[in-house]
């Protein structure tokens, strides 16, 4: 069956419409096989400690997130095990895909977002504030779960504004040293600051261990601390902004695995 | 934990990781420093028996990974009875002290410390006829732990 | 305060075995500043002993010259199965401790 030439046309064109949407979209800043988890720019001495699966700090935070998961947040609720059972096989794929658009909650959710979701619709408990030492623990936890699964976030359908947003957000210059996300960690990865060697800027083995902050923190944690260090304002916790820019990031990470808990800089 | 990188003073030519026996000199100095006199009182320090292993260096000082190993055979008639670990620039010097005993088997200690900037550590081992033994090791460190806190 | 300890899983009599430790502990130096620049006082692990069925094995005194998040390794004869017992205190007085079985055979 042949079809007219206007219809073939107007396929043609919308074809290549799509498809230079779809390119715009799909266009990597990093290629694919170009992208390196933070790992690799460590110093041989702190790889060798996230790879220690006894001494990495972070296994501390994912130890007390285990007991977390299965106690009862007290006044009678439920516990997370009640309902999800063992986490090492309810969990296992879910940090890989967050942050994700949740149609029940009617947002854009990371891990922290989902587990304070759970606190306050199904145990009837306050929602951990970040950075709080219960918070960081059950992230740890769950995303633990999904160690050595590639990051694969979802930007389609509801998600797409946010990554849409998240983008612009990581190429606006901010702060008075008027730098954008892109700048440090697109263009100018592998090269030195300081002393320092500058990463690609991925979020897969969050949250971590920071020797910086001698402790176990948060991605968002991090965004604030580039964000002072640019000396931009720094948004609360919990800011939609974050939120985008994580899904963002997380798109840019497509493919690397996770390696919560991972130990840093 | 993964055995830290041993310090390298000079690599020969060929490429082949030559350890270089830790300077005289700098064993001297060592030797006469106060914080190692606080522990000694005047008794002679002897080169030799004890390896400290510290990475040459490290971009960040608030944690660095250390090894003390000291040859002994750990019986009940010889044995170390005591490891200290001093800082040359920490605010406390005595970064820390380890007791052991013929039940230890092994002289040896793994850990990790903070410096507060590019120094020499010092590893000095009591023995249980009451001698001491020493070794040291010079680092870099580019990110100081206590003095560049963010 | 969380704590991991790590011995092999079955020792023989007369063994040398390895004993791992990791504390989850802030070491703080009395150095740093809160996030609204409030000195945070110093407190750091200063005692760590290990009794192996009760008996002393291997002591540490510390100081905040120890990273934070304390990981020590140390030997130890595999004598008799039972228990090593971790204690330790920090500036604040705060006392812990931590447990670990052990599997000898021979």
């Amino acid at each position: 069956m042949t079809r007219s030439p206007a219809i073939g046309a107007a396929v043609l064109v919308l074809g290549a419409a799509v498809l230079a949407a779809g390119a715009t979209a799909q266009e990597r800043p990093v290629p694919r096989d170009k992208v390196q988890s933070g790992v690799a720019f460590l110093a041989p001495d702190q790889r060798a400690l996230q790879q220690d699966a006894f001494a990495n700090p972070g296994m501390l935070w994912v130890e007390r997130g285990e007991r977390l998961w299965r106690e009862p947040p007290g006044a009678g609720g439920r516990s997370c095990a009640s309902c999800h059972g063992d986490a090492a096989a309810s969990m296992k794929g879910v940090a890989a895909r967050y942050p994700v658009f949740d149609a029940k909650a009617g947002r854009l959710l990371n891990l922290e977002g989902r587990i304070n979701e759970c606190r306050t619709a199904h145990q009837g408990a306050a929602p951990f504030p970040y950075e709080s030492e219960a918070l960081l623990s059950l992230t740890a936890y769950v995303a633990y779960q999904s160690r050595g699964m590639p990051v694969a976030v979802a930007i389609d359908g509801p998600a797409r504004k946010h990554f849409e947003s998240g983008e612009q957000l990581y190429y606006q210059r901010r702060g008075q040293l008027n730098l954008a996300c892109a700048q440090c960690h697109t263009e100018n990865w592998g090269r030195k600051l300081g002393p320092e060697t500058i990463s690609q800027g991925h979020p897969n083995a969050y949250p971590l261990y920071r020797l910086e902050w001698q402790t176990l923190g948060s991605l968002q944690r991090r965004f604030r601390s580039c964000l002072s260090g640019i000396r931009a304002e720094m948004l609360p916790y919990g800011s939609p902004e974050y939120l985008d820019l994580e899904l963002y990031v997380a798109w840019r990470a497509a493919g690397l695995e996770i390696e919560t808990p991972g130990v840093r800089r | 934990m993964k055995h830290p990188g041993r310090r390298r003073f000079l690599a020969g030519a060929g490429g082949a990781l030559a350890l270089a026996a830790l300077p005289e000199s700098v064993f001297a100095q060592a030797a006469i420093d106060p914080v190692v006199q606080s522990v000694v009182r005047g008794a002679p320090v002897k080169r030799g028996r004890v390896k400290l292993d510290l990475p040459e260096l490290a971009d960040n000082g608030n944690s660095v990974p250390v090894k003390i190993a000291v040859e002994s055979p750990m019986t009940a008639a010889d044995h170390v009875r005591a490891i200290y670990l001093l800082s040359e620039r920490n605010p406390e010097r005595n970064m820390a002290t380890f007791q052991l005993g013929p039940r230890s088997g092994r002289a040896e200690i793994v850990t990790r410390v903070r410096l507060a900037g590019s120094q020499r550590v010092i590893a000095l081992a009591e023995l249980s006829d009451g001698s001491y033994w020493m070794d040291a090791a010079e680092i870099i460190v580019t990110l100081s732990a206590c003095i560049d806190e963010s | 305060m969380a704590a991991r300890i790590q011995v092999p899983a079955a020792a023989k009599r007369g063994e040398v075995i390895e004993v791992r430790i990791l504390i989850q502990h802030p070491m703080e130096t009395g150095y740093r500043v809160d996030h609204v620049g409030k000195p945070v006082p110093k407190n750091a692990i200063r005692t760590l002993t290990c009794r192996y069925n009760g008996v002393e094995v291997f002591r540490a005194a510390m100081s905040p010259g120890i990273a934070a998040n304390p990981y020590l390794q140390f030997y130890t004869v595999a004598e008799a199965s039972g228990e090593l017992e971790f204690f330790w205190t920090d500036d604040a007085g705060t006392q812990e401790s931590a447990r670990q079985p052990i599997v000898v055979s021979g």
